[in-house]
């Protein structure tokens, strides 16, 4: 019994990394760079909510849209400032700035929020049910957190698959010189992808932090380096390979807390990555290189 | 008046001057032909006219308007296709997908129908494979698709990059006859060619370029019996 409660805390908690992976992997896939800063958004997002929900007294979910607002446009501006003016010079160098765009993020929540942590109350209000005659307990975040996985994935998946923007995204991720000369705005799909990314985060920051309610300025650090790792996991540039990376990761991590050791789970999920790239280098579901002739 | 002028033309791959003031015109209706050898510079100006490269001098106006300084994915929707070196089609979609990306700029549906139809009829082979992924095709159905690609577009002139390059004879005569149909139909053609031979074969005028220098330019006719361009692209 015990194990299927170990199952479900640990789909939740990758649905999490999963939504969270989703938004490094589209940015991967379209610009070609991995956004270390993507988890400190999922922090900011938390701490939006923190203060409109438990600082202000507004309804959680207005709380949550303004937290999707705030971290879009952050997403967008991050872009724009930090990463446009170098994404045509060198990988490197935005590889850094997004370190530091990492760093910067956490010490302004520091200065406005201090290091104290925060206790964050959470935004589901549904309290949950019991199986088998209350041997297993499912919680409301729980519940909330998979189903709103699910939905994400599903629309996204449609999105890309039938609008004009999704197609774009699509192409420019396969080429995007052959993107801008069948006329798609190659700057305008990567800032629509880093909307889209940051946007996710913001509702993974609320989930994260409804489960597991304690909101510091280093809140978005470790789960964003899962999810990076969920990310690289399925294959990173694919879409179903952050969702089942992610929703794996989190499966182990639990899985390696109840029954190996709970100070050892990190360091499990990080050897099960190692692991992986020695077999498959480009993750579960992501593709091979294929030369060009 | 010329579709598309381009006047004085340099641009710099950072040090190194890589078009050194190129003028040339397309008028409407003509079949232009660039030869000249690897290196010559061919390509950048096509990707320069394009948008993909920005010029350090010089001035591309087409159909009246400077489009110089314009974003590369607004020429698309002017009338201007581009069918890139090496192809360049989006592997991991699907044939169909493929030419509706031609169309990306396009708004009504049933043109873009109709468009489809007449890429077929002119590439039945697309059709046979539509719903393959482009990178399964064989290269000289990958130039189909990049050719029908960018007649999605419904474009007035079609600028070509190297389209024989890499492939078999029988492949490179269908694409030039495919191509002096295309602008017989009324599409303006500006080609870029190693293979002078064929280009000049279906140009109206062509352009020699040597390392970034037009070093002769005229009637194609006239090149083609030129002792000079017989001796060095001719192979004569």
């Amino acid at each position: 019994m015990s194990l299927i409660s170990y199952l479900l805390n640990g789909l939740s908690l990758g649905a999490v990394y999963a939504i969270i992976a989703l938004g490094y992997t589209m940015v991967y896939g379209i610009a070609k760079m991995l956004n270390f800063a993507h988890g400190d958004v999922i922090m900011v997002g938390a701490y939006v909510v923190f203060v409109i929900v438990s600082g202000m007294g507004f309804a959680p979910l207005i709380g949550i849209f303004a937290s999707v607002a705030v971290c879009t446009a952050a997403g967008v501006i991050i872009m724009m400032v930090a990463y446009r003016p170098l994404l045509q010079v060198s990988k490197l160098a935005v590889l850094i700035t997004a370190i530091g765009v990492s760093y910067f993020l956490q010490n302004v929540a520091l200065l406005i929020f201090g290091a104290d942590t925060k206790s964050f109350s959470s935004v589901v209000s549904f309290d949950g049910f019991s199986l088998a005659d209350g041997r297993i307990n499912v919680s409301g975040e729980t519940v909330v957190t998979i189903l709103a996985c699910i939905v994400i994935m599903v629309v996204l998946t449609l999105f890309i698959k039938y609008t004009k923007a999704g197609r774009a995204m699509l192409a420019v991720s396969e080429d995007a010189g052959a993107a801008q000369l069948m006329g798609v705005n190659v700057n305008g799909t990567i800032a629509l992808t880093f909307a889209i990314g940051s946007a996710l985060a913001a509702i993974a920051g609320v989930l994260l932090c409804s489960s597991y309610p304690s909101l510091t300025p280093y809140t978005g650090s470790m789960p964003g380096i899962k999810a990076f790792v969920a990310a690289v996991f399925g294959g990173i540039g694919s879409i179903p390979g952050a969702f089942i990376g992610g929703l794996l990761l989190g499966i182990i991590e639990i899985l390696g807390k109840a029954y190996i050791s709970s100070q050892m789970a990190d360091a499990i999920v990080f050897a099960v990555l190692i692991v992986v790239l020695l077999v498959k280098p480009t993750g579960l579901l992501g593709r091979e290189i294929q030369e060009k002739v | 008046m010329a579709m598309l002028e381009v006047m004085d033309l340099k641009v710099y791959y950072g040090m190194i001057q890589a078009i050194k003031g190129v003028s040339f015109e397309v008028n409407k209706g003509e079949v232009i032909a660039l030869i000249g050898a690897n290196g010559a510079g061919k390509t950048t100006i096509l990707q320069t006219i394009t948008g993909l490269i920005r010029p350090q001098n010089g001035k591309i106006i087409f159909k009246g308007k400077d489009i110089t300084k314009m974003p590369g994915y607004k020429t698309v929707g002017m009338g201007m296709a581009h069918v890139p070196e090496g192809r360049r089609v989006f592997a991991h979609l699907s044939v169909l997908d493929n030419l509706k990306m031609g169309a990306y700029t396009r708004k009504d549906k049933n043109e873009i129908e109709e468009s489809l139809k007449m890429v077929y009829e002119r590439f039945p082979r697309l059709e046979e494979r539509k719903s393959q992924p482009a990178g399964t095709l064989s290269g000289g159905e990958q130039q189909m698709l990049a050719m029908g690609r960018a007649l999605m577009s419904k474009p007035d002139i079609l600028l070509m990059d190297e389209p024989s390059m890499g492939l078999s004879p029988i492949f490179v005569n269908e694409i030039f006859d495919i191509t002096e149909k295309v602008s017989k139909e009324g599409t303006t053609v500006l080609l870029v060619e190693q293979n002078a031979k064929k280009a000049l074969s279906i140009a109206d005028r062509a352009y020699v370029l040597e390392t970034g220098n037009i070093a002769l330019s005229g009637n194609a006719k006239d090149l083609m019996n030129n002792e000079q361009v017989k001796k060095a692209y001719l192979g004569e």
